[in-house]
């Protein structure tokens, strides 16, 4: 069995208990001054890249943990959490702020590092929680030929580099088995990430943190895709309170609810 | 006239090849032919019956302009393609008779697409933003190097979509500049396309036979005979509120079936136990939008609001008088669901 070299790709965003405003001219959310961290599905593709190798599943064990980013400066911060939390090194791609790439884009700079890391495991998280895309890690696995498993919830490996993934589908769940090399996107189900220990967040700060632009893939910023605006749902009325179980069923009647 | 947009030349060529026309059309260069718009509809199909959510694809795809195919694949494909060719609005169904697609695994299934969609020519592939659209289309748009567009709730033109973004607390629009769109639509934005309606031909597509690297090995779905969630007319949907999994079945079953509502959960009710994850609604669940969508004990979390605010009529059962979910809920009544829930399952009997 080949020893794993994993890549965790991991996207800086608004923080998820944020409720995210649209700015003033309608060309996207306000960022600035928000609170942002680590995508909550990438904390999850760290954890379980850490715990493969804590709890020794894998039969080659696992050689190197590369954690990449491509954002503005900032993103250095969640490489700095994801290296806290275990993670062994990680990548810089240097994108200036509010300069986002697509997630095809994104795709193609994976490919790229995948060949120049040889790495054999990718685990992404299956979507952002700011554009909600769910697309990168199938894209990658398409550029890639390699297999795909997405919405991991459960991940074992066996012998001869075979890795069987149980993933979430519509209606309950569905297992699938493929050999390394590989692309698994996870689901909230697959573990509970850790918090890094102060300890580790001082270790972490030694660690290998190596920075890189888009050129040095030989990759650029091309979008496919124009916003032309962004705006605020339609907001909702709340239609107020009923005092007991009758009310409740007339003010449903009413409404041609029931 | 000739520097008018593209989607507006593309319009009007179709008005003038669908009526006749007498003056001479400048501007018929073979470019401009290209940009008329045709759309291949994915649907799905498990054990040879045809997913009729999925025909909401058509209906999304009719919304483009131009001719729609529609796609099926797998084992014994010819009652399914029978069935969807009654589709009220599609020309043609294109079929591949072969068992090797039955599970829709994308390693192979994409490579199908792909060779279908360039043999076609079509300017526009939709699929529904379901586990199987998710899994697949964007490893098709890869390979056709076109960035995807997921999740739309509404098309605006052949080019402009507008989809949710930031768990629905905006709204982008988008233009795409790529021959080929490759885009999920919402299941919830686009009723699927009636059937009995149509009679399309059926065809056998291009099969480049790609051996997947990717095997199937089980399955484990959760059985119910209530309507399913995500196209079900009213739902109710239990929280954290419930306290337990024998709680949550012994209150919000009897409630479901005195409505003929389909059973939702909260993120917190499933981490918790007390439901199967299929059973999730909102940002990483399902999106939802029912005539009634009943929350009962459910906080309103935006994670959990992304998948149901779209629902008709909303109805919230909490003790919290301030819970974010009396926001957007149309009736509210503040009380303990262990009462308020079995006298209000008593009454709707009656």
């Amino acid at each position: 069995m080949s020893a794993l070299r994993i890549l965790v790709p991991v996207k800086r965003v608004i923080d998820y208990a944020v409720k995210p405003r649209v700015n003033k001219a309608q060309t996207g959310v306000e960022t600035a001054g928000v609170k942002h961290s680590m995508n909550p599905f990438d904390e999850l593709s760290v954890e379980e890249s850490v715990r493969i190798r804590e709890k020794k599943s894998a039969p080659g064990g696992v050689e190197d943990i590369c954690v990449i980013s491509a954002g503005p400066p900032k993103a250095q911060d969640v490489l700095r959490t994801a290296m806290a939390m275990g993670a062994d090194r990680a990548i810089h791609v240097e994108v200036k702020e509010g300069e986002d790439l697509e997630p095809l884009t994104v795709a193609k700079l994976l490919q790229k590092t995948v060949e120049a890391e040889k790495s054999n495991l990718v685990i992404l998280g299956k979507q952002s929680i700011d554009d909600d895309a769910n697309q990168t890690g199938q894209m990658l696995a398409g550029l890639l030929g390699w297999p795909q498993a997405t919405q991991a919830s459960k991940v074992t490996f066996g012998e001869g580099d075979s890795v069987s993934v149980t993933k979430e589908v519509d209606g309950g769940v569905e297992t699938v088995k493929a050999k390394l090399p590989m692309v698994v996107t996870t689901d909230l189900r697959l573990n509970e990430p850790r918090y890094a220990s102060l300890p580790n967040i001082m270790k972490a700060k030694k660690k290998k943190l190596e920075k890189k632009t888009l050129a040095d893939f030989g990759i650029t910023n091309e979008r496919r895709l124009k916003v032309l605006k962004v705006t605020e749902p339609a907001p909702r009325q709340g239609g107020g309170k009923v005092e007991d179980v009758d009310g409740l069923v007339s003010k449903l009647k009413e409404l041609g609810a029931i | 006239m000739l520097c008018t947009a593209r989607s507006t030349a593309a319009r009007q060529l179709r008005s003038r090849i669908a009526q006749p026309y007498t003056s001479p059309v400048a501007f018929l260069s073979p470019a401009a032919l290209r940009r008329l718009a045709s759309t291949l509809a994915v649907l799905e199909q498990k054990e040879g019956k045809l997913n009729h959510g999925s025909l909401s694809a058509i209906t999304a795809a009719q919304k483009v302009g131009g001719p729609v195919h529609g796609f099926v694949a797998g084992s014994n494909i010819k009652p399914v393609a029978d069935e969807a060719a009654t589709a009220d609005g599609v020309e043609k169904i294109i079929a591949v008779d072969n068992g090797a697609y039955d599970k829709g695994l994308p390693e192979n299934f994409a490579d199908l697409l792909v060779e279908n969609i360039k043999k076609g020519g079509y300017t526009h592939v939709i699929a529904g933003h379901t586990a199987f659209g998710k899994n697949l289309l964007p490893r098709v748009a890869a390979l056709l190097d076109s960035q995807q567009i997921s999740d739309i709730t509404s098309i605006e033109s052949e080019n402009t979509f507008v989809r949710p973004i930031y768990a629905g607390n905006a709204i982008a629009t988008v233009e795409s500049s790529d021959p080929v769109k490759v885009i999920t639509i919402r299941g919830t934005a686009f009723a699927p396309a009636e059937l009995g309606k149509g009679s399309a031909a059926v065809e056998d597509g291009a099969d480049p036979k790609t051996a997947s690297p990717t095997e199937w090995v089980s399955e484990d779905l959760a059985k119910s005979d209530r309507p399913d969630l995500s196209t079900a007319g009213k739902i109710v949907s239990g929280g954290r509120g419930l306290k337990s999994k024998g709680e949550f079945d012994k209150i919000m079953q009897p409630l479901a079936d005195s409505l003929g509502a389909a059973i939702g959960a909260s993120r917190a009710a499933v981490d918790s136990g007390y439901a199967d994850n299929s059973l999730q609604v909102g940002q990483t669940g399902k999106v939802v939008a029912p005539q009634l969508y009943m929350a009962v004990g459910i906080s309103g979390a935006i994670q959990h609001l992304a998948g149901m605010k779209d629902s008709k009529v909303i109805a919230a059962i909490n003790k919290d008088a301030d819970a974010p979910i009396f926001q957007v809920a149309d009736v509210g009544l503040v009380g303990d669901l262990f009462e308020k829930v079995p006298e209000l399952t008593e009454k709707l009997k009656k």
